[in-house]
């Protein structure tokens, strides 16, 4: 039956369903139904969490002091951002501004921790949506070598003998046979659009980008002590800083602080190089597979960060943008307010939860986490073993967040199109060339294309705005400021008896926020609502469906049993469910399953 | 210098018996001895942030709650090529993909230490978010330690009691007596997990 959704889509369920579950499993569970036409195209899109996930409760009545301790457990991949949050909810509580040293270092680890995300996603877990390793032993490195100097002309391993050892080394590995990486593929399915030369030299930066991670991350270990699982602080960081001596051991000297220095630069370097070529050599293959814009076009939304100075989140201060678009005008960004309590709401309609009555939404300070487990009358399978779900009735363990009303897309993509829409400079400038160099109309960023291109801008906007804030520091120190933490209220017995404060980030995959209430030096609540809750949402009570549903339909699929197109899309997300879409048993068996009913 | 090690802890505590891993390194730390030569690690759920601990190391010890289809609390022993197969067989534990993936990526730079055990525990209880280790499951972490020593040992590697510092352990507000005696009651908050979705099988 075809209906049209309050937020502009149409739905048509009565073509063939297919379930691809999971879609992600590490921290969390996704699994998406889709149903498609005669001609293979997407009608109908169905995203659910498929795991409890009550973290918020688990920190009720523990010391505020520790929350980010916990967070950082949540999830394998954004450690870090949750941790920042929570300590920025805290502080926003007990009304303390952290010294100016500790906002350029948390900024740097931030940006460490966007950028190792980025190009983590990209060439380990996004890239095998675009390129087919296996197709890269067909490649001729000299060839391959000529594509290199073509598409980056500055970066130095480029020579057909480069290629060629690369080539004989990922040989060896996929004939030892051994948990091939890339043994799961669909690798002859037609979605697959690079010659060999392109994958080759897509292949071979991937591993290039393994050697560069372990490197990002090391900013993580200096500042925070150790990673993974960086320390943190509420009041500044944990880190002191000590350049006149040989000082503490783990204070920061000039020997670390040249280590940073030197990894910024190399970080950078690949941006520029590396991925913001390939992202270009790569999309210049699929620039005609333009699908997956979905809500991007539509509703965005971002809380912004990278704060210029400590503790000051207003808008014209931060350097990853805020604000709200809705219903397609980029001619108007509004303000995101994250108290007020008619802006951010979470409902439960479509969501295995209940708010005592239906249609309500309560704000994350009030938000409850009551689970009420049951399907629709339409769902197939039994109750733990669900085959088919009922969209029209419950059907996912993800809240629907909703700005005033909206379902809204997070992430790099939404913070873009804010940053552009706002005339924000560097953005502006990196969009405009993109486009410029790529031979695509504005439009074209409404698109999984574009979502990924987006990501890569801003990792090597990350890059600068690091480099921006080591400067920053480095000038403070000599300046004589060597202070990292305000200890001023430390102390419980300094805190109100009762407290209540947000603490905001832009994750590497969106919009992050925590929400904590302080009563008697104990957590009384504490919400999270992740930048996977806005994208993953399911529908609202208005039937108003989600940034991962919307993004899918319209979508052709060459092979339905073989989901590429779908995951793809999917992918483009960084979907915090992490992205692991190929599970192996034991045996070397597919264990995530397509089902075609 | 000598043969360096590798001792990692995998898994997330958040998860009931997914803390094995996690609470063993936690408790070997408290209880042996080792030289510099050893690193004691909490991995948690991290995939490629190991991946330097991996290249350091020339031989690797790893503790996890392993799926291995026996009576739950058994302790299983599994060396070298076999490693990877075990790593989270069947209902899979939320981080497996992640580490089976930083062992083939080891392998695939050249970076994976050259011996490899892993001493693994059937779990009792996974779907109980915010739980802790089970009884059966607990009572396996000191064996575990005993087997990780002793293998050790027979690779020129000593223990003797004592404490090995390291910075790479859990901050102390999570270690397991704090975690277990400061969690909120289950009626405050509900625990329990969803295996509604796992495959059948």
């Amino acid at each position: 039956m075809a209906v049209q959704t309050p937020n502009g889509f149409q739905l048509d369920n009565s073509g063939k369903r297919i379930v691809v579950d999971p879609v992600t499993r590490i921290e969390g569970h996704m699994r998406c139904e889709v149903n498609v036409d005669e001609n293979g195209v997407i009608r109908n899109a169905v995203s659910t969490g498929t795991m409890w996930r009550g973290l918020e409760v688990i920190v009720k009545g523990r010391d505020p002091r520790d929350a980010w301790a916990f967070v950082e457990r949540i999830c394998g991949v954004c450690t870090g951002t949750h941790a920042l949050t929570s300590v920025r909810a805290v502080e926003d509580a007990l009304g303390i501004t952290i010294p100016d040293n500790a906002n350029s270092i948390r900024n740097m680890m931030q940006l460490a921790l966007q950028m190792h995300d980025h190009i983590v996603h990209f060439y380990h877990l996004h890239a095998l949506d675009w390129v087919n390793p296996i197709n890269a032993l067909k490649a001729d490195p000299k060839a391959t070598s000529e594509l290199q100097q073509m598409v980056s002309p500055s970066h130095p391993l480029s020579s057909p003998g480069y290629f060629r050892d690369v080539q004989n080394r990922l040989k060896k590995f996929v004939e030892s046979g051994q948990l091939g990486l890339f043994k799961n593929g669909y690798w002859d399915n037609p979605a697959y659009l690079l010659p060999p030369e392109a994958d080759l030299m897509a292949t071979t930066h991937y591993l290039e980008a393994l050697d560069l991670q372990k490197d990002i991350v090391k900013i993580h270990a200096i500042f925070g002590g150790k990673n993974p699982h960086p320390n943190w602080l509420v009041g500044g960081v944990p880190c002191p800083i000590n350049v006149h001596s040989t000082g503490a051991v783990g204070a920061i000297n000039m020997e670390r602080l040249n280590l940073v220095s030197s990894i910024i630069e190399r970080t950078q370097e690949f941006n520029r190089n590396v991925y913001i070529p390939d992202v270009k050599a790569i999309g210049g293959f699929y620039k005609n597979w333009l699908y997956g814009g979905g809500l991007a076009s539509q509703a965005c939304l971002a809380y912004g960060d990278i704060p210029e100075n400590p503790s000051d989140f207003s808008p014209d201060q931060l350097h990853m943008p805020r604000g709200a678009i809705i219903n397609g005008d980029l001619s108007t960004v509004h303000e995101v307010d994250n108290r007020d309590p008619d802006q951010i709401q979470e409902f439960v309609d479509h969501s295995w939860y209940t708010y005592g009555e239906p249609g309500r939404g309560l704000h994350p300070w009030d938000g409850e986490t009551e689970p009420q487990y049951e399907l629709g009358p339409n769902a197939k399978g039994t109750r733990t073993n669900i085959e088919e779900l009922d969209e029209a009735a419950k059907y996912s363990w993800i809240k629907a967040p909703r700005w005033k009303g909206h379902a809204m897309e997070v992430g790099p993509l939404a913070r873009y199109i804010i940053g552009y829409a706002k005339g924000h400079e560097v953005i502006k400038d990196q969009v405009d060339g993109l486009l410029r160099d790529m031979d695509l109309p504005f439009d074209a960023l409404f698109s999984t294309l574009g979502r990924t291109a987006a990501r890569a801008l801003e990792s090597e906007y990350c890059g600068d705005l690091q480099k921006h804030f080591f400067d920053k520091m480095i000038a403070n120190i000599r300046n004589g400021d060597e202070s990292t933490a305000n200890i001023e209220k430390w102390d419980p017995s300094t805190w109100p008896k009762e407290a209540k404060g947000v603490g905001m980030t832009e994750a590497p995959r969106g919009a992050l926020g925590h929400w904590i209430r302080i009563k008697d030096g104990r957590i009384e609540n504490y919400q999270c609502v992740v930048p996977t809750t806005w994208n993953g949402s399911p529908r609202d009570a208005q039937g108003n469906i989600g940034a991962y549903e919307a993004s899918l339909l319209g979508t052709p699929m060459a092979r339905p049993e073989e989901p590429v197109e779908l995951l793809r899309t999917l992918h483009s997300f960084d979907p915090c469910l992490a992205c692991s879409t190929h599970v192996m048993a034991p045996d070397g068996a597919e264990l995530t399953r397509v089902k075609v009913r | 210098m000598g043969r360096t090690a590798l001792i990692l802890g995998i898994g997330n505590m958040l998860w009931a018996d997914e803390g094995f891993g996690v609470r063993c390194v936690e408790d070997l730390a408290a209880t042996l001895q080792f030289g510099p030569e050893v690193t004691v690690l909490d991995g948690g759920t991290q995939g490629l942030y190991l991946l330097p601990f991996l290249e350091a190391a020339d031989i690797m010890v790893v503790f996890d709650a392993v799926d291995y289809g026996l009576p739950a609390g058994t302790l299983k022993v599994v060396e070298g090529q076999d490693v990877p197969a075990f790593m989270g067989a069947k209902k899979m534990s939320l981080h497996q993909t992640g580490f089976q993936d930083v062992i083939a990526t080891a392998t695939l730079m050249g970076y994976c230490p050259e011996e490899v055990v892993l001493i693994g525990v059937q779990p009792v209880e996974l779907e109980d978010y915010g739980g802790s280790l089970r009884p059966a499951v607990a009572a396996q972490v000191a064996p575990a330690i005993a087997i990780a020593r002793d293998w050790l040992a027979a690779r020129g590697i000593h223990a003797v009691p004592g404490r090995t510092h390291s910075i790479d352990l859990a901050d102390p507000a999570l270690r397991r007596d704090v975690y277990e005696g400061e969690r909120p009651s289950q009626t405050l908050a509900c625990r329990s997990g969803d295996a509604r979705f796992f495959p059948a099988d």
